[in-house]
């Protein structure tokens, strides 16, 4: 019950109600429909009253939902013959962090992403998603082979950041996810991000520097945890509903201050509902987003990446 | 009566030092115009009334810790006399999240430091060799990265490619500023993507770690000069301390991430004292001098 969304509790009740009818009229023979269809409705009715007005808090809850799909599950579903590359041949291979090469139709493509665990040990052994310098470097590997090749890159956003640890420091953190930022800058190949989970910080940014920047409707991607910000702001990390308000985090906050490009839309009722409806709605946005940059050339792709980022940005400027 | 002495001083000292002397308009000397301060690291008080900058570079006589510097004494100790231009010297932050608070801190801190930012950017000369130059101010809410450090910064970049002038940035912030949310984020690629663009055009860029230099800035930027030089002690990573030891529920061994554990880990070049920074620094000029 813990792991369960607080402010989903209605639906998911109503939802169980609903199968222990239908088992109830499966085995009993009668006819329940009716009363079944009532209270469908009744839940499609909930759902949209709850989904059409998520707080930026119960967003970052449904982010960082244990049953959310994550990258591993969007690699099954979209792409074909997916084939794991591991390691970044300096220090080993960090196992937050996924890449390798898939299909997507026929084309083969670089696939990059951060990687949760489904349960307290898989989240263990993965980090929680939060990746160290070796990660970072793996993906900078695998991305100058998709350019060397020419393919283009799909990049899965789904961590809480990269690591605070003692590790993580002695390897060069800051330098590692530095690095990213500025081979991705001018990669001669198409990149496409897709915000799938929880943006955290410069260890999402890491991999999102791209030419179209996705995000599933409630998704999250925050400079600072919404706990970390009220801690610092009011010195009290029980705030964070508060925090996450004011600080701008969701895919709607977002496009509205130009950052992403494209809100995904989710099944009703959060993508944890249908794994296979989410995956399709990106699958449709990639392709589409593909096919407009498979048009533009390599030059150009580049001078408008660096246009995109560079005019992000709010000040004033007298005489001006 | 203050402004006399100025003058006098600036005169006075012209002649007698290879530094350049205060001739920025802005604060002098600490933002509180302290006359002496305490060393963070071992108590010991040091004086700085006019003309003390020089003598010690308000680096603590008794256990060698270099103290914070405004933006205007860095520029001061580092760049020949009279030589300096500002750029971009009126940017001013907005708050585009309507983040509570953040106006109030941005006046406070206008007001403490006489800048309008975090950043001072502009050109001038070391030893009569031109550059692009950029000083972080931590007395500027800790020097935090926000859309305005991010821009000038990005255009101190470019106007070092298109005017084929090196460019040194002395770097010293908390990360990325929190109340420009997702904005400030952006200025590590922003930034970065500047860097990329210096170097196809193969500027030399000199990046210069001082105390502390953490966060987003320490993952983007500053960490991708041609030459990385740290000043001694200073604490330079990217998760701060307390960060750390909270995540790992341990206590961090001492040294942890100061300036002598970065070199040890590979990650600068080399630790100069500040008495010799600006002397390493027009010899790394020199070699990478245009003819």
């Amino acid at each position: 019950m813990s792991n369960k969304l607080e402010f989903d509790r209605p639906i998911n009740e109503l939802e169980v109600k609903i199968n222990e009818l239908k088992i109830f009229s499966e085995e009993k023979e009668i006819s329940l429909d009716k009363e079944i269809e009532v209270l469908e409705e009744r839940l499609n009715r909930l759902k949209r009253e709850i989904y059409e007005n998520l707080n930026p808090w119960q967003k970052t809850q449904i982010a960082r939902y244990v049953e959310r799909p994550s990258t591993m599950d969007y690699i099954k579903y979209i792409f074909q013959d997916f084939i794991e590359l591991h390691g970044d041949r300096e220090f080993g291979d960090d196992k937050a962090m996924v890449g390798g090469l898939a299909f997507l139709n026929k084309s083969p493509v670089t696939l990059i992403g951060h990687r949760k665990g489904k349960g307290i040990k898989e989240n263990v052994l993965r980090n929680f998603g939060m990746p160290h310098p070796e990660g970072y470097r793996k993906v900078l590997r695998l991305m100058r082979q998709a350019e060397k090749f020419k393919r283009p890159i799909i990049s899965f956003i789904d961590t809480p950041g990269a690591f605070p640890g003692i590790g993580a420091e002695e390897r060069g953190q800051g330098r590692a996810i530095a690095e990213n930022l500025m081979a991705l800058s001018c990669l001669k190949t198409p990149i496409v991000v897709v915000i799938c989970g929880e943006g955290g910080s410069g260890g999402a940014l890491a991999l999102s520097v791209g030419d179209r920047i996705c995000m599933l409707e409630h998704a999250v991607y925050s400079v600072i945890s919404p706990e970390g910000c009220a801690s610092i702001l009011w010195k009290d990390s029980n705030r964070a509903e508060d925090a996450a308000s004011v600080l701008k985090i969701t895919a709607q906050d977002l496009l509205e201050f130009g950052i992403i490009d494209v809100i995904i839309p989710e099944p009703l009722g959060g993508a944890h509902r249908d794994y296979q409806c989410t995956a399709e709605n990106i699958k449709d946005v990639i392709m589409n987003q593909l096919k407009e940059l498979d048009k533009v050339p390599v030059d150009e792709l580049i001078k408008n990446r660096y246009n995109k980022f560079r005019k992000i940005g709010e000040f004033l400027e007298q005489g001006k | 009566m203050g402004c006399i002495n100025l003058l006098r001083d600036f005169f006075k000292k012209a002649k007698s030092s290879k530094y350049a002397v205060l001739d920025i308009p802005g604060r002098a000397v600490s933002p509180k115009d302290e006359e002496m301060i305490k060393c963070g690291e071992c108590g010991e008080v040091i004086y700085c009334k006019e003309g003390d900058l020089e003598k010690h570079y308000k680096v603590c006589k008794k256990c060698n810790y270099p103290l914070k510097l405004t933006a205007m004494e860095r520029l001061s100790l580092i760049l020949d006399a009279g030589s300096f231009v500002e750029y971009d010297s009126k940017m001013e932050s907005k708050n585009p999240l309507n983040f509570p608070e953040y106006e109030d801190k941005l006046v406070a801190a206008r007001e403490s430091t006489g800048l309008k930012e975090a950043v001072v950017t502009g050109e001038g000369t070391i030893e009569n060799i031109p550059l692009v130059i950029g000083v972080m101010d931590q007395f500027f809410i800790s020097a935090s990265m926000g859309s305005v450090v991010g821009e000038k910064i990005t255009r101190a970049l470019e106007t070092a490619v298109e005017k084929k002038l090196p460019i040194i940035i002395f770097s010293a912030s908390g990360g990325a500023r929190m109340q420009e949310g997702l904005l400030s984020l952006m200025q590590m690629a922003k930034t970065s993507a500047a860097v990329a663009k210096l170097n196809s055009s193969g500027q030399l860029f000199i990046s210069v770690l001082t105390n502390p230099t953490t966060g987003g800035v320490t993952a983007s930027f500053a960490s991708l000069g041609d030459i990385i030089i740290a000043e001694p002690q200073a604490l330079i990573g990217f998760a701060g301390p307390r960060v750390i030891e909270q995540t790992i529920r341990q206590k961090l061994p001492t040294g942890f991430q100061r300036a002598e554990f970065q070199l040890q880990h590979g990650m600068v070049d080399m630790i100069v004292e500040r008495k010799d920074l600006r002397r390493t620094l027009s010899r790394l000029l020199l070699m990478h001098k245009r003819v």
